[in-house]
């Protein structure tokens, strides 16, 4: 089961999920080290395997690096859910093979610290600390499929 | 069967004869911009995926520019790797350092973007080249390597915004102060998704270079896309730029009964000089509000405001005085190094005690060259301003104007350019 960190801010940017000064690498397991780094020092080591952040509007705004995803796939992050993405971060999550997760009403309904568990394909939440379901508009089936896969470069190998 | 121009370009790109905001395409990609920090991992994928080729070798412009010349180990590899691949495939276009330069000042400069065309590259301000009446996305590794690849991207078309730009600057205000002003109305997700189309009487007074600060910052505002038109001063910088590069480029024009999700009219004439606040670019104050604001650092530089225009303009204002704080000036290709040393302007940044830095994308992104310690403030002319971009994570970034920045620079604190203009 899945532990939510949740965040109420809008706008956490890619300087926040991995500051530019570790960019000097494509290292999945060095930049997860400094995941989140910049909005909250100890995120890294609170988060366990399969745990999602929770966010306000515009999650992963700024920076096209796809770093970022990386970071938090390095950090064994199950799923970001968040009211809404910022447009390349939102892509390249997709193409990661990592679950982007729209949800209006995110942050009020998943508390700091909620257990939960995601059925991706049906879009429900369920949130077992609350004992509630919460639902959400699955990615359409293109994505999941290219998430399925494991990405984009996946993806495209297998259709070949 | 009223397009916008982005649409028009989508359509053309996808061999459609019409699109729709929302539709899925696959589009043809004509111009692939590739830097250090992101396509060193779209190279491993490929090569991973035993894909391991390009579509076009002369289609693919590639330049070291966050980390070069190479600020440590980590870098260097980087660079390696970038500098292998280009030289294994052959990439007709390919600036190693010396004729590296910060890529959305290099690519226009250097003649690789023409209007109508669809340009991708791996960095979120790749939407600086919609100056020129292009299609122009930022994309992650991924896509560039699915790009590289194939020569072709899937995109959502997007709904288009329309900003009309009305009356004229004046004197002190410039391009930069409109962008912030806009991103201060709409907020860092007000274009979500996207297109930001500029248009209005007052873009036919800014020059491409001061056009390119404008379509550079949509991003900002979370734009898929900012697109101005074509005209004149578009034409003049192409026959200018192209020289002897393919020329045959097709100009698209929104139509007159396009639909546009909103419009949103500026007075430039009314525009006073801006200062995003940290720590988001949305963060715009006019000058008269935020004045006197002490500062430890200023930056004139970075792809949004590294060109000859803004060097001109900063050092118009510093000609003759001394900087009351480390003021560090980084042109932003080789070609407007040496053009700001054949003009003297270096003479002037020299004489008021700046540094002057190689072309690089340095301390805009917090890899090198002027890196904020805690508790510091830079007045800055780059793009973002948030938390930790430049150095410290305690320290703070105010986006304005290299003349805002100038002026603030012999300061020492947030001042009105327009007394020094």
């Amino acid at each position: 089961m899945a532990k939510a960190h949740v965040y109420k801010r809008d706008h956490i940017n890619t300087d926040e999920i991995i500051p530019a000064r570790y960019l000097n690498t494509d290292d999945t397991a060095e930049l997860a080290l400094h995941c989140m780094e910049d909005l909250d020092m100890g995120f890294i080591k609170k988060c366990k395997p399969g745990d999602c952040i929770v966010a306000g509007d515009d999650f992963g705004c700024g920076s096209s690096r796809e770093h970022a995803v990386w970071a938090l796939q390095g950090a064994k992050v199950g799923a970001v859910i968040a009211k809404n993405f910022a447009r390349i971060f939102y892509r390249n999550c997709i193409n990661c093979g990592f679950y982007p997760i729209e949800m209006a009403n995110a942050t009020e309904a998943i508390a700091d610290g909620d257990e939960i568990e995601i059925d991706y394909k049906k879009g429900v939440i369920n949130n077992k600390t609350q004992k509630k379901e919460i639902k959400f508009k699955p990615l359409p089936d293109f994505a999941i499929e290219i998430i399925n896969d494991g990405g984009l470069l996946n993806h495209i190998k297998n259709k070949k | 069967m009223s397009m916008t121009i982005t649409e028009k370009i989508l359509a053309a790109a996808a061999r459609k004869n019409k699109v729709e905001p929302g539709d899925l395409i696959d589009a043809k990609i004509d111009c692939i911009m590739c830097h250090d920090v992101t396509t060193p991992a779209a190279i491993s994928m490929l090569k991973e995926k035993g894909i391991d080729k390009v579509f076009d070798n002369e289609k693919i412009v590639v330049t070291p520019d966050h980390f070069q010349p190479a600020k440590d180990i980590k870098s260097a590899e980087l660079h390696k790797r970038l500098d292998d691949w280009a030289k294994d495939k052959k990439i007709k276009n390919y600036y190693p350092l010396g004729r590296a330069g910060v890529c959305h000042a290099l690519l226009p400069e250097q003649g690789h973007i023409r209007p109508g065309e669809v340009i991708v590259g791996g960095d979120s301000h790749t939407c600086t080249y919609g100056a020129f009446a292009a299609f122009s996305t930022g994309i992650g590794s991924t896509d560039l390597a699915a790009a590289i690849a194939t020569g072709n991207l899937w995109f959502k078309v997007p709904a288009s915004m329309k900003f009309v730009l009305n009356g004229k600057l004046s004197k002190g205000v410039y391009s930069k102060d409109v962008i912030l002003d806009v991103i201060a109305k709409i907020g860092t997700d007000g274009a979500l998704y996207r297109a930001m189309e500029f248009v209005g009487p007052a873009l036919k007074y800014m020059s491409m270079e001061a056009r390119m600060t404008i379509t550079n910052m949509a991003i900002e505002a979370g734009g898929k896309n900012g697109i101005i038109g074509f005209d004149d001063t578009t034409k003049q910088y192409l026959d200018e730029h192209l020289k002897s590069k393919k020329t045959d480029y097709k100009v698209y024009q929104s139509d007159p009964d396009a639909k546009y999700e909103s419009v949103l009219e500026i007075d430039c004439s009314k525009l006073e000089p801006m200062v995003a606040f940290p720590h988001l670019p949305s963060g715009g104050k006019k000058i008269g509000d935020c004045a006197g604001l002490a500062m430890n650092q200023a930056y004139i530089g970075s792809c949004t405001n590294g060109r000859i225009e803004d060097l001109r303009i900063a050092a118009a204002i510093m000609k003759g005085k001394k900087v009351a704080i480390r003021t560090i000036i980084v042109p932003a290709t080789p070609e407007i190094w040496k053009q700001a040393m054949d003009e003297k302007l270096f003479d002037v940044f020299y004489a008021a005690n700046c540094v002057i830095s190689a072309p690089t994308c340095g301390a805009c992104l917090g890899g090198f060259m002027g890196i904020l310690a805690a508790t510091e403030r830079c007045v800055s002319t780059t793009n973002r301003n948030f938390v930790g971009r430049m150095g410290s994570p305690k320290s703070e970034v105010y986006l304005a104007s290299p003349a805002t920045a100038a002026a603030s620079a012999i300061e020492g604190k947030l001042v009105d350019c327009r007394k020094y203009v």
